[in-house]
């Protein structure tokens, strides 16, 4: 059996997720044997493959560059799994909704700042209106809450998916767990 | 009690259960170990069917009725468990979620939450509604305590406590909807308002609404097992 291609994705997150994956420590020997790991921001690949089994992603969508990488994900990818609060529910990215854009900029590089006090205009993707998780965008296979979902969480829902066994998800984890 | 005149007999989910007259349906549910979830309902406070979450099915109505304001009749068929019910709770459920905000991870009452745990129970891995991202006012002039309104669920807990425990009455509600807000006396600043500051309204608050400053950083389990207590002292 050639192993299934698996694929982490960091959108509007703080990697606490991709932390706590790693946290599975020596049971990511066991997790090797089965899977290839052929996107991540803990690899070098910088494409998105043309097709991936499984895809974690963390974090919500907050620019226009998240909303782009999660389609690209949505399109090339067989099972899509919201890891974490922030790609399920917004979490703490979706707090700065009430405030605006525009006020959150203002006082992120201006009013905070103490030298160029400026809007940054290159090099930066364009802040969406509203974070939203991801199934707000595209069509989510499985939901991961917690925050972060624990390495246990981890172990049983990954061994789960690569088997094709049932998931209990409320069983493992829940929103802030 | 004469039986002939004070028993009610019924069925809940096609078990036959008796019950005495003006009991509800959810004393008597539980009563027989048949579980219906709520939110607003607590044991030693009157009933007002605010969070909607115990609706059941009574035969020959098409409306669903809440077991926790809704009397036993003889000869009452209830279903608290169907596919509908379901439904429906999950939804009333995701409306809480997204009415304000409930961000688990960054609240003091987190893992000592009733909604969180209600979610996990009914099996909600998300919200399939879009959030309001609406903002609403903190009140922390209360020199221990703080009302957030963005984690109010609107069960009015707060407000029965106040009135029939404490006889204080300084809790209450003001507009309707989404704009509903619990209030101190006529929305006067907690800490300026009439409060005895007993504290009874925080361990009753089923989320991080009503939170004890004390306690922010830390664990913040809430304690509402002195209901029924106070109440059997109060009738002995």
């Amino acid at each position: 059996m050639s192993k299934l291609k698996l694929a982490t994705v960091w959108l509007d997150g703080c990697s606490g997720c991709h932390m706590s994956f790693l946290d599975l420590d020596e049971k990511i020997l066991e997790l090797a044997a089965l899977i290839d790991l052929v996107y991540s921001p803990l690899v070098d690949a910088r494409e998105y493959p043309d097709m991936v089994d499984i895809a974690l992603v963390e974090g919500a969508v907050a620019s226009e560059a998240d909303l782009e990488k999660i389609r690209k994900v949505r399109a090339h990818t067989k099972t899509l799994v919201a890891m974490g609060d922030c790609a399920v529910t917004g979490n703490v990215p979706a707090m700065r909704n009430p405030i605006g854009v525009e006020a959150i900029m203002k006082r992120a590089y201006i009013e905070n700042a103490t030298t160029q006090q400026q809007l940054p205009t290159l090099g930066l993707p364009k802040l969406l209106p509203i974070v939203q998780p991801i199934h707000q965008y595209v069509k989510v296979d499985v939901f991961l809450p917690g925050c972060p979902p624990s390495a246990q969480t981890f172990h049983a829902a990954l061994t789960a998916l690569i088997a094709g066994t049932p998931l209990d998800i409320p069983a493992l984890t829940r929103f802030g767990a | 009690m004469s039986p002939d005149s004070d028993v009610k007999t019924l069925t809940i989910d096609e078990r036959e259960v008796s019950a005495r007259a003006g009991q509800t349906v959810l004393d008597v549910a539980r009563e027989n170990e048949i579980p219906i979830p709520t939110l607003c309902h607590l044991e030693g406070l009157s009933d007002v069917g605010a969070c909607r979450l115990c609706l059941v099915e009574i035969a020959g109505s098409p409306k669903l009725l809440p077991a926790c304001v809704t009397t036993v009749q003889e000869g009452m068929q209830i279903t608290t468990d169907s596919e509908r019910l379901r439904k429906h709770r999950r939804t009333i459920l995701e409306m809480l979620f997204a009415e304000r905000n409930h961000v688990c991870s960054v609240c003091v009452a987190n893992n000592h939450c009733e909604l969180q745990s209600m979610a996990q129970s009914m099996g909600l891995t998300h919200i399939r509604l879009p959030y309001r991202n609406a903002a609403y006012d903190v009140d922390a002039s209360h020199i221990r305590f703080t009302v957030d309104h963005n984690r109010c669920i609107l069960c009015q807990r707060c407000i029965r406590v106040c009135a029939e425990i404490e006889g204080a009455h300084v809790w209450d509600i003001m507009n309707r909807g989404t704009n509903c807000l619990v209030i101190t006396d006529l929305k006067d600043d907690w800490g300026a308002s009439t409060c005895t500051s007993c504290g009874k309204c925080v361990e009753v608050c089923p989320t991080g609404a009503l939170f004890n400053k004390a306690r922010v950083g830390s664990p913040h389990p809430k304690k509402p097992e002195f209901l029924p207590y106070l109440n059997l002292m109060r009738n002995a």
